[in-house]
Formats: structure tokens, sequence, C-alpha cells
């Protein structure tokens, strides 16, 4: 799984992607989400305020129930700012 | 039309290029976002604007075709900046035209209206006191909500 972080999730897990095998048992956008955050302590700051964490899957908005698969691109940001 | 780019653009230039020679067109509006200077007199301010290389032009298509999905359009042009901006440059061109006023204006209203809350754009402010990533505000959600059927 391709995973990518935008905007101050990029600043505070510190890295703006990273290639990962996706472990047994997740299966949905909010179970990746709960798993990266135990990943270490930026994951955690930068996933601590989960309100403020939007997801694309394959580069559509998705919520929290959405299915994650091993070869999705998964992206991980607050909310967006343009315009 | 979309076009994601680092740098400037000129809005009537842009116009030209849409409605030039064309003689169905009645009604041409066009938005212009430029950045404010955040800090109010504090010092020199810039920001830095990063996206989703890729998701940002899939978005922003699939909002220019709800747009002509809802109007009687001609053409529609979205020029969304990234990169480094100072206070007074341009950073969005939303252009709509159609054989009439109506259907332009609100087309362009909803274009940045709905890209402002779900084209993926992020914005650093870096003022004299360090640099912050703006938050989202409340009132462009409800600015977005009022275009949903």
């Amino acid at each position: 799984m391709k995973l990518l972080y935008f905007a101050w999730i990029r600043a505070r897990i510190g890295i703006p992607e990273e290639d990962l095998s996706l472990p047994a048992g997740i299966v949905r956008v909010d179970q990746l989400v709960d798993w990266l955050a135990s990943r270490g302590p930026g994951y955690a700051a930068a996933l601590a305020e989960r309100g403020s964490v939007r997801v694309a899957v394959n580069q559509e908005h998705v919520g929290l129930d959405h299915p994650v698969r091993d070869g999705d691109e998964v992206a991980l940001f607050p909310p967006v700012t343009g315009g | 039309m979309i076009r994601v780019q680092r740098e400037d653009f000129d809005t009537a230039a842009e116009t030209e290029r849409l409605v030039g020679g064309q003689h169905d067109i009645g009604a041409v509006v066009s938005f212009v976002g430029l950045v404010r200077d955040m800090a109010e007199g504090a010092g020199a301010s810039s920001m830095t604007l990063e996206h989703y290389p890729g998701m940002t032009e899939r978005e922003l298509g699939r909002i220019e075709a709800e747009a002509r999905a809802r109007w009687p359009l001609s053409e529609t042009l979205i020029i969304h900046r990234f990169g480094r901006l100072e206070p007074g440059d341009r950073i969005v061109l939303v252009i709509a035209t159609s054989p009439h006023r109506a259907a332009a204006f609100e087309a362009c209203w909803f274009l940045i209206d709905w890209l402002k809350t779900s084209a993926p754009f992020w914005k650093l402010e870096e003022g004299p006191e360090g640099s912050t990533w703006v938050d989202a505000k409340g009132t462009d959600d409800e600015a977005a909500a009022r275009w949903q059927k």
C-alpha cells in the first residue's frame, strides 16, 4: 500500500510518503488510521485529532468506513484550504 | 479546462482564449482569488500552497463536470496555483461562459465554493512569528452546502 501525507499531518509524521504492507485484519479506513497512530510518537501526534483527519483512497475523498486493500493509494490530510 | 501550475496567469489573455471567435457566448463571469496579507501590518507574510498532484486535477475535473451538468455552459476554466505566494499574488482563476448571464454567474460561484472545500490544497502561512497551517473555515463549508441538491 502506498501512503501519502500532506500539510501538518506530513510535518508531524516526518515523511511525505511510504510503502507499507497492510497487516492482516485491517480492511477499513478507520482501522488503518488506528494502526498508523500506533506506529510511533510522530504518527500518534499527527493522528491525535481524529476529527481533523481526512482520507482519500485512490485519489477520491472517502469516509472512515471505506474499505482499504493492499494495492491502494491512501492519503491522509487535514481539511483542505485551497481557493 | 483545468490547470494546476506554479506560474502566474493572465486573466485577460485566458478570457480571450476562451471566448475569442465564439459567437454563441453571451456572458463571461470570472473570479480571481488573491493572497491577503494575514499578518495585518505586523510584518511581511507569505504563504506556500501544497497540493496532492493527481488528485487535485481529478477533483477539479469532477467539480467542473458537475457545473457543466447543472448549467448550460459554453466553456469553463479553472487555474489554481501552488508553491510560494506573496500578498497580492493571484492564487486561483475561475471562468464560466454561457449564452446567458444567470448560468455563468451561478456556475462561477458554485465552482469556487466547491473547489474550496474539496480540492486538495493546503496553505502554510509564514509570518514574523513563524509558520502556521491555515485552518479550514466553517463559513466555507456553509458556502459549499448552499449548492447541495
